[in-house]
């Protein structure tokens, strides 16, 4: 077992994350690439923990703290996405001229 | 975790492929449903990685907030909004597809090359208490747990109070309109939630029948 897979895995999904990020019309796609990314950035956070600092598991401590912050920002993000919907009546990203100057 | 070796490097590939494979079908699948359902997989698929890192809390905590509050968040979100309406095209799609996946493809090169060629310092601790110098292993939870009230107490709390606000916001955002020019009689008489009448836009057909026909 190598760190380095882990590593690969994490920034794969990573990758990933980020095409479905800029490559997404639906709104709520472009949430569950942030969802995936966030997840992506919490492997290797708990990889180093495992095999870097083992005593003292700071790294998990982190991946808690991002996994908090990940369910407030999705119920949030989900709740502008209901908002804008019923303004606007589609999620299309194309279509949204709003905060833009 | 006392796995074999070959144990873990099957399970490792065979977890591997349902983040990798899952997160493909995510970002590119057509029907949205079905990419919720597999972000799901995903999520299930990384709670296994941390088992096999050794991280059983924080892999219980994935399978109950991820799996269990934002999946389902964002099934829900996906049923109030979900019109089955095609987009219209924009131009330069496919120029625009073929780039962003030449950057991603480059990150990921980047990331891959960091990850290889990079000497790690990978700790020695032997397996022991973590007293006395040894790796946490299944105390991990206590370990966490101690971490929490001590020296993470500040972002502990912060925390706490990120979620309410969180909740509140949201709750906030995501209620309708309320008119503060309504009549106020009007709320003596109904017990209902005072809120802007609006039109039935995602039931139509429901919305035409006469009130109290069938």
């Amino acid at each position: 077992m190598q760190l380095q897979y882990f590593l690969l895995i994490a920034a794969a999904l990573f990758g990933i994350g980020i095409y479905g990020l800029v490559n997404s019309r639906n709104a709520i796609r472009v949430l569950m690439s942030i969802e995936l990314m966030l997840n992506a950035v919490n492997l290797n956070l708990v990889a180093f923990s495992n095999y870097l600092d083992p005593q003292e598991i700071k790294g998990q401590v982190f991946g808690v703290f991002v996994i908090t912050v990940a369910a407030a920002e999705a119920a949030v993000g989900l709740a502008i996405v209901l908002a804008i919907y019923r303004n606007r009546d589609t999620v299309d990203m194309e279509q949204f001229n709003l905060l833009k100057w | 975790m006392n796995l074999a070796e070959g144990v873990q490097l099957v399970s490792l590939a065979i977890l591997s492929l349902i983040v990798i494979g899952g997160g493909l079908g995510v970002v590119l699948l057509a029907n949205i449903v079905y990419s919720a359902f597999l972000l799901g997989g995903v999520f299930i698929g990384i709670s296994g990685l941390y088992i096999l890192l050794n991280a059983g809390f924080v892999a219980a905590a994935q399978v109950l907030i991820y799996v269990g509050a934002v999946n389902v968040l964002i099934l829900f979100g996906i049923m109030l909004v979900n019109r089955r309406r095609t987009f219209a095209d924009s131009p330069r799609l496919w120029t625009r597809r073929i780039l962003t996946g030449a950057v991603c493809l480059g990150l990921f090169a980047l990331l891959a090359t960091v990850a290889l060629t990079t000497p790690w310092q990978i700790s020695t601790a032997a397996i022991a208490e973590p007293s006395q110098g040894g790796i946490a292993g299944d105390n991990a939870t206590v370990l966490i747990g101690q971490h929490f009230f001590t020296d993470f107490l500040l972002p502990f709390e912060l925390a706490s109070l990120l979620l309410l606000i969180a909740m509140v916001g949201a709750i906030i955002l995501a209620r309708r309109e309320y008119l503060p020019d309504e009549p106020p009689e009007q709320l003596a008489t109904e017990l209902t939630l005072a809120e802007r009448p609006r039109e039935p836009v995602l039931a139509g057909q429901q919305g035409q029948l006469p009130a109290g026909g069938n």
